[in-house]
Order: structure tokens, then C-alpha cells, then sequence
């Protein structure tokens, strides 16, 4: 009985793993931590569009996992959306609406509107009741002119002018709180951006590094990686260490050389001759 | 007692100059007693393409198994071998689809991409991947493997300076895991301009205890 192959599924999740993975826990085993993105993310609304603004630290239990990840998701070229909560989860679900967003603007022949993305990520989050742990930051600039929301793991959505989520949420809230007023200019945009990260990155343990930005505006994305990073590795010996050949003792050596593969040429000889 | 503690392990993948290595420890263990002092952790997916699995043994192998079965089916449609990149998504994609019910294993991978462009890049047991341009650690010697890492990397290193580096930091960081150790086994792949690529797998005497 059942496929004696194991064919590749056909999308969706795999529960075959579940009944091994509760007796493990009931013996006292216990799950190993998920690579979360402990975070601080932005977003807010300028005059011109939109500017969305993330820290770069992945962190695994207390350990720094990545120093310098990318928390500023690609969903349409007018479309950005930072992630927070567990890091397979938030790659995951921008990934996946950002290829549905893909195979409708095929369908549609139109620019991606910021609601399509909302949508189709609140009923996919919904869907699975908070199990998927990705709260996000969704900032873009279409037809209808600059939106900025923001998605909670449950699948309840915010429309905001500004917006913060994350560990790190209440830090930069705080910033924007005094700060925030309508009709920033693009620079005043950014800055205010980069300085909420920046009380989330000194003020909030799981937040840290660098700062990212991302502006959206009417025909227009720039994506400011590493836009600030202040926070330099200063403790680094000029030496550093130098380790002599022969100083690891070796029990065996096996050297083995990679051909190179041969390219078959078309049209050689023909076979009937 | 967590689940990646039941059996023990310790990897590293280290880029250096045209060449990359990747290292593990060789201890096979059921949580404080050792059974085997040869495991294999590091598999050859192709030529230029390896990958080490970290965390529960049996869960390490399955991967590693599933995997080549998806490579083969790759290189029969194909009629070529996978790019590291392509390899890390199918990787990560395969972990993804068990996220409520995860394999317990960490995946290291390392490879030569285009134009002999080393790769590394590592995953949680969720498929979140972390490409990083230095090092890569990963099992239960992880938070000592970061620390010796972070001090001992120089970037640009020379084939035999790269496998000193990555020997002293694995041998370093397992003496301070009572779960990893008993030796090590580090793999290190070279493509040089003028001659054939070259793979060097060496056996290092460490601590047995």
C-alpha cells in the first residue's frame, strides 16, 4: 500500500514528521530553537512614497546567528516588505506571494497593487492561525498612490502612516512618536527611518548591526542596503593569527583531481557513413 | 535534553582564495556515550558541490539521501550538475515543507559556483538560509565554533593557510564540547587558473575524549 517512490510533492506543507516529532517530545527531548529575526522594522509614508527601514541581526536562542542578513523582502519592483518573527517563515511567505504577485501581473498585464500583496498574505497567514510566525512591514507605491501596512502573524492587517514592528517595535515607535509629522521630504524620510532603527538596534538585544532602507516612490525603488553601519568591528588584531603549514597533525591525505567534463560537439561525424 | 544534543556535532565551512573548505568533527554518540569515532557528516552531492549535516544522525542521513535522489533527477533533466545557489534553495525549500514537523539536522553547504566563485551558505532546521561571504558554523559546538572563527578568519587565505585556519578552529572549538570531537575530517576543493580543480580530504588526529 502507498507509492513505493517518494514523487516531489506538489507545494504545500508536509505533516508525515509530526507523529515522530511528539514522541521525541514526549521522551523529554526538547525543539531546538528556530532562527528568528529578533528585529526592529519600519515603515513610513513621505510626501513622495514610501520608506521602509530594517536592522540586519538573526539571532538563534541568545546567539547572533547573521550579522548582516537581509530583513527587506523583494515582493514587485514597487513592492517591498520587511519580516519579523521566525526567519523561515517570513522568507517563505514574501517568496511565495511574491511569485503569485509575479503570475497575476502576467494575468493582469497591470503593476502590482500594494492590496494584492496585503491580501494574499493575510489569508495565507490567517489560514494557518498564527502557526506561521511572520509578522511583516508592507510598504509600496502603485496606481493608487503610496500604502503602508502592517501584518500581524494571525493575519490581522494595520493601514498606517507609520509603522513599526519587532522586538525592537516600542524603541523606534518612540522616535517616530515625537518626530513623525505629514509631508516629510525624501531626506527627512530617511533619516528619521534611519535613526528608529537605530534606537532599536542600541536599545533592544535582539536587534543590531547595520540599518537598511528602502525607498518606493512613483516609478522608482532604491534598495539603500547597509545604508548606515554603525556598528565596526574595532577588536580585530592587526596580526591576526598566523598558523604555520605542518602545525595541524594529519592521521591521512587523500588528494583527488576533478577532470574537467568534456563537452560533446554537435555535429560530428553522421552516423550512416 | 535537547533534540540536536542526542547525537553531537560540530561543522565549519570556511571561504578562502579561488578554494573553500568544509570540516567536521567525526564522533557518533547516544547522548554521553560514544559509539562510533568515524562518522561520515560531509557528503558529495558533485564535484564541486558538498554538504555537511549537523544535528540528529538519522535526520542527517534521510536529508542527505532525499537530496541525491532530487540531484540525480536534476542532472537527468538538466544534463548538468546543480548550481550551489539552485542546490541551497532545494535545500532550503525541502526543510521549509516540514515546518511543523522539521528534520532536526542543520545543513552547512559549500560549493564553486560560476567562474570558480567559492559558496557557502547555512540553514536552521527551518530552511531560513544565511549566505555569508566568511565562515559558517554549525551543531553543538557552534557557539565556540563562532567565536574561533571570528578570530581566527583572515579573508583571501591560501589553500594550505585556509585549511591551518579552519583545522585549529575546529580542533579549538570541540575541546569545549563534551558532544563533538574525536577527531576531525576536513574537506578542502581548489580551482586554480592553469590546473585541474583538486580536492584534498585529510583525516586530523585530535583529542579522543
Amino acid at each position: 500500500m502507498g507509492r513505493m517512490t517518494e514523487l516531489p510533492t506538489k507545494g504545500g506543507f508536509s505533516f508525515d514528521l509530526c507523529t515522530r516529532n511528539d514522541m521525541l517530545l514526549k521522551n523529554g527531548l526538547q525543539m531546538p530553537p528556530f532562527r528568528k529575526t529578533g528585529t526592529t522594522i519600519v515603515g513610513l509614508v513621505f510626501q513622495d512614497g514610501v520608506v521602509l527601514g530594517a536592522d540586519t541581526r538573526a539571532t538563534e536562542g541568545p546567539i547572533v546567528a547573521d550579522k548582516n542578513c537581509e530583513k527587506i523582502h523583494f515582493m514587485a519592483p514597487n513592492i517591498y516588505c520587511c519580516g519579523a518573527g521566525t526567519a523561515a517563515d517570513t522568507e517563505a511567505v514574501t517568496d511565495m506571494v511574491s511569485s503569485q504577485l509575479q503570475l497575476h501581473r502576467y494575468a493582469t498585464g497591470r503593476e502590482s497593487r500594494v492590496v494584492t500583496a496585503l491580501t494574499l498574505l493575510k489569508s495565507h497567514l490567517f489560514s494557518y492561525q498564527g502557526h506561521v510566525s511572520a509578522a511583516l512591514v508592507l510598504g509600496g507605491f502603485d496606481v493608487t498612490g503610496p500604502h503602508l501596512h502592517t501584518v500581524y502573524p494571525h493575519g490581522s492587517t494595520d493601514t498606517l502612516p507609520f509603522a513599526t514592528m519587532g522586538s525592537g517595535s516600542l524603541a523606534a515607535m518612540s522616535v517616530f512618536e515625537s518626530k513623525y509629522r505629514e509631508g516629510l521630504t525624501r531626506e527627512e524620510g530617511i533619516e528619521l527611518v534611519a535613526e528608529a532603527i537605530c534606537a532599536g538596534i542600541f536599545n533592544d538585544l535582539g536587534s543590531g548591526s547595520n540599518v537598511d532602507v528602502c525607498v518606493i516612490t512613483e516609478g522608482k525603488t532604491e534598495y539603500l542596503r547597509n545604508y548606515q553601519l554603525p556598528n565596526p568591528r574595532t577588536y580585530i588584531s592587526s596580526k591576526g593569527y598566523t598558523f604555520v603549514k605542518g602545525q595541524t597533525e594529519v592521521l591521512s591525505t587523500k588528494i583527488t583531481s576533478i577532470q574537467p567534463k568534456v563537452e560533446a560537439v554537435e555535429g560530428g561525424d553522421a552516423m550512416e557513413e | 535534553m535537547s533534540i540536536f544534543e542526542y547525537n553531537g556535532s560540530a561543522l565549519v565551512a570556511m571561504v578562502g582564495k579561488n578554494c573553500f573548505a568544509i570540516a567536521s568533527d567525526r564522533r557518533l554518540g547516544v547522548q554521553l556515550q560514544t559509539v562510533a569515532t568515524d562518522f561520515q557528516r560531509v557528503f558529495k552531492i558533485h564535484d564541486r558541490l558538498y554538504i555537511g549535516l549537523s544535528g540528529l544522525a538519522t535526520d542527517a542521513q534521510t536529508m542527505y539521501q532525499k537530496l541525491v535522489f532530487r540531484h540525480k533527477l536534476y542532472q537527468l533533466r538538466e544534463e548538468r550538475d546543480m548550481k550551489p545557489q539552485t542546490f541551497a534553495s532545494l535545500v532550503s525549500a525541502l526543510l521549509y515543507e516540514k515546518r511543523f514537523g522539521p528534520f532536526f539536522c542543520q545543513p552547512v553547504i559549500a560549493g564553486l559556483g560560476d567562474n570558480d566563485e567559492p559558496f557557502i551558505c547555512t540553514m536552521d532546521c527551518l530552511g531560513a538560509k544565511e549566505l555569508a561571504k566568511d565562515f559558517v558554523v554549525s551543531g553543538t559546538a557552534s557557539e565556540s565554533l563562532y567565536g574561533a572563527c571570528e578570530s581566527m578568519y583572515k579573508p583571501d587565505m591560501e589553500p594550505e593557510e585556509l585549511f591551518e585556519t579552519i583545522s585549529q578552529a575546529l580542533l579549538s572549538s570541540v575541546d569545549r564540547d563534551c558532544l563533538s570531537g574525536w577527531g576531525g575530517y576536513v574537506l578542502l576543493v581548489y580551482a586554480a587558473l592553469l590546473t585541474p580543480t583538486e580536492v584534498q580530504e585529510k583525516i586530523l588526529k585530535g583529542r579522543m575524549d
